[in-house]
């Protein structure tokens, strides 16, 4: 029979059985919302997998680079001498504004105390001092309320997510740092994980947690992202400085690494296992959807139709089954995480990220569906064409 | 008890159908174990009934940082209400690997007055004040290394010997337990001799983590704690007490809300599950109708074809649970097995107290996945029922 012939027959037998589903409905709306849970958690725990690590990612950039003292992974434990800041200001590979002046900002980070709205509990946030051109070297980030603070005054302006998490953090609110009261005067979004944290003048903010002239880092833009080699160089072969320099995308992107990994570790184990009690399930379902046909699937072999297209329209019905669930599944994911907020303890205090359902992310779910209709489709698919035609005959 | 083979047989009638649904089950119950562990974990994370009127005083910029003076302790032993203190210094060492990291602790001879709930091999206690080089090792240590009362350790450490070295080596002179569920995630740190410890380092020494504080009976807690932060108000150095247990809730909080999210998946995997093997029972039932029939022919009760379905049900997600759970212990044994650092957080092992839950939760839902199909064995009309339903 040529090949054309097996493909009629494939049709005509899948149309039928798809035109029989109604009368299964239950059973095949079980195998569409068992396969849905497993691709809604997939999607879920990588999504916040993934949420987390783009947030970080986003706060670093290829031309932004982050110098810390020599041997130090984090902004929080390293301390710059006083002279540092102005000698790796002076290295010709960092950007000059319209004035002339390099566009850097050193900068400390201290943990302040607040109170979370969702559970009441205290929790550190972290406070971070900015140069007074912090502002041109982050332009993504912009004051969405009130106003910038003001250099020399001791004032904040709050992250979005740290205001939308951290009670007391409204405009005109008064908050005591170290002992001091400090007055919030603005809120800004920057896009990435710097929403989660409250910024102030770096020397206003050094001297209130005494730590004198001495900064944590300094972040400078470079001319472009070719220029970080040669930045690297200079300052490695000053024999003043006693200091390393990456560029942010590396800082961040390192910071991240260990949660995203662990969400991924931790997601797709749970949805690999899930996957298997699911296709047990399908089984059961496809089992029993072709004990069912018995007799017709007998008939239709008796009359002439050949092996495969009886597996294939088993398979077929099975795979749209599954297609089914796993788009269900992702929707419902996309719906219930897409922009969901979560927090976790990052290097300076809570960390807000939002789920990120990507549409890689979708299509990923509704592959482990197809996959799975697939393992559990294929044994009923053989068994319903190896059966003796006889026997399906005589089948009640 | 007689109908077991009865209803034995009649789960079996269907072989391959029955497996898989004892495997689907087996699945459930499989991430059921470890979920409720993490979650249980978690939500018990340092808690104990002796924490509730122990202090822990920290730095409220870094908590558990070593920054604060040592001097305080005499200051906060005259606080009204404060009957006895403890101080700590946090440090890490590894022990013979770079990859077998050992956290270790520093305390003073009144921690074990402190920690009255504590095991600790007999003499430990003595012996500890005693030897300045001496070291109390939790059982989980213990047992992961072979430790025994007696060996010297060598550790190497983050903090530099008088001497130039950064390896320190100890004498293991006890062994100490946490019994209490949630104290159990303490079971592996090193305690160290705080005095002789102090007095070989070369650097930093007088420098305090944390004390912890033992409130007197009758004297209302938070007082107490107010007063000990009123020693340190406006200075360098601001201390933030708080109750042992309020600190642990805190401090396990900030890594993220892992009761909802692993009660989420939990719910979605059961609700799946309920789905499908709601389903094929009562596929089951509609199947053998005809069977009903002749069992209620026989004399059978409406009320016993209702039993035997529901108690089908029972078996079935009895045997898969019981699967599941076992699979489970081992699972969540092999994790606790593996070279600290590999989990993010100590586990606890999965006990009782998770196994009867989901023994429980078992019942429920073979109750509720039953009841459909049981109702309607219960209402059978006997003519109907041998003509095909």
């Amino acid at each position: 029979m040529s090949l054309l012939g097996s493909l009629v027959q494939m049709i005509s037998v899948t149309s039928v059985g798809i035109a029989t589903i109604p009368k299964r409905l239950g059973a095949s709306a079980v195998v569409v919302a068992g396969i849905a849970g497993v691709v809604g958690v997939l999607v879920g725990l990588l999504a916040m997998g993934e949420g987390f690590e783009k947030t970080l990612h986003q706060t670093g950039a290829d031309d932004r680079v982050i110098v810390l003292q020599a041997g130090v992974l984090s902004e929080a434990g390293s301390t710059l001498t006083r002279d540092a800041p102005a000698i790796v200001s002076q290295a010709p590979q960092i950007r000059k504004n319209d004035r002339g002046q390099p566009i850097v900002s050193s900068e400390v980070l201290v943990a302040a105390t607040l109170r979370k709205k969702s559970t009441g509990l205290e929790a550190n946030i972290a406070v971070r001092g900015l140069g007074e051109r912090a502002w041109e070297l982050r332009p993504q980030a912009t004051i969405t309320a009130g106003r910038k603070f003001q250099p020399g005054l001791q004032e904040l302006v709050v992250g979005q997510d740290a205001h939308r998490q951290f009670s007391g953090t409204d405009i005109g609110a008064t908050m005591i740092l170290n002992g001091q009261s400090w007055t919030v005067v603005g809120l800004f979004d920057s896009g990435d994980a710097h929403n989660s944290e409250i910024w102030a003048d770096t020397d206003v903010l050094a001297s209130a947690f005494r730590r004198g002239s001495g900064k944590n880092s300094l972040v400078a833009q470079l001319n472009d992202a070719a220029a970080v080699d040669a930045f690297k160089a200079q300052l490695a072969s000053d024999p003043r400085l006693k200091v390393d320099a990456q560029t942010t995308r590396q800082y961040y992107s390192r910071q991240s690494a260990r949660v995203a990994t662990l969400t991924r570790v931790f997601g797709i184990t749970i949805a690999a296992i899930m996957a298997l009690g699911a296709i047990f399930g399908a089984l059961n379902t496809m089992y029993s959807a072709v004990a069912a046909r018995t007799r017709e699937i007998a008939t239709l072999r008796a009359i002439g139709f050949r092996s495969v297209p009886v597996i294939m329209s088993v398979l077929i019905e099975t795979m749209l089954l599954a297609l089914g669930g796993g788009l269900l599944g992702a929707s419902v994911a996309w719906a219930l995480f897409d922009g969901f907020y979560a927090s976790t303890q990052g290097s300076g205090g809570q960390v807000m990220f939002a789920f990120d359902v990507s549409p890689e992310l979708l299509l990923k779910g509704v592959s482990v569906a197809l996959a799975m209709g697939l393992a559990g489709g294929l044994p009923p698919a053989i068994r319903a064409a190896r059966m003796p035609i006889a026997t399906g005959l005589r089948e009640l | 008890m007689k109908y077991l083979h009865l209803i034995w047989a009649s789960l079996f009638r269907r072989r391959m159908r029955t497996i898989l649904m004892l495997l689907s089950i087996t699945i459930a119950f499989l991430l059921y174990g470890p979920l409720e562990t993490v979650r249980s974990t978690f939500a018990s994370f340092g808690q104990s009934v002796a924490g509730h009127d122990r202090l822990l005083t920290m730095s409220k910029l870094r908590p558990g940082a070593p920054v604060l003076p040592q001097s305080l302790y005499s200051r906060i032993q005259e606080v009204p209400g404060v009957a006895n203190v403890d101080f700590s210094y946090y440090f890490g060492g590894t022990y013979q690997d770079p990859k077998n990291a050992i956290p270790l602790e520093t305390h003073t001879d009144t921690f074990f007055d402190l920690y009255p709930e504590l095991a600790v091999t007999p003499g430990g206690r003595e012996a500890f004040q005693r030897t300045r080089t001496g070291v109390m090792v939790g059982v989980g240590l213990a047992a992961k290394y072979g430790w025994e009362v007696g060996d010297k350790i060598p550790v190497e450490t983050s903090v530099t010997r008088k001497d130039g070295s950064n390896v320190w080596t100890f004498d293991v002179v006890g062994i100490y337990e946490f019994t209490e569920a949630g104290m159990k995630v303490w079971n592996s740190i090193v305690y160290v001799n705080g005095e002789g410890f102090d007095a070989a380092r070369a650097s930093d020494s007088g420098k305090v983590g944390w004390f912890a504080v033992k409130v007197a009976d009758g004297y209302p807690v938070d007082n107490v704690a107010h007063a000990i932060d009123a020693l340190s108000a406006n200075s360098d150095h601001e201390t933030k007490t708080q109750s042992e247990n309020a600190f642990s809730a805190g401090w396990i909080g900030q890594i993220g809300d892992f009761g909802v999210m692993v009660t989420s998946i939990m719910s979605a995997v059961f609700f799946t599950l309920l789905l499908l093997t709601g389903h094929t029972i009562a596929q089951t039932v509609q199947e053998r109708i005809p069977e009903f029939g002749v069992l209620k022919t026989l004399g059978f009760s409406g009320g016993a074809v209702l039993g035997l379905v529901l108690a089908e049900c029972v078996l079935l997600l009895l045997l898969g649970s019981t699967l599941g759970l076992s699979l489970a212990t081992l699972a969540v044994a092999f994790a606790s097995s593996l070279p600290a650092g590999a989990l993010p957080f100590p586990l606890q092992p999965l006990g009782g107290a998770v196994w009867l839950r989901g023994l429980t939760v078992a019942i429920l839902i073979a109750m509720a996945v039953g009841a459909l199909p049981a109702l309607r064995g219960l209402r059978l009309r006997i003519v109907d029922a041998l003509a095909g339903g």
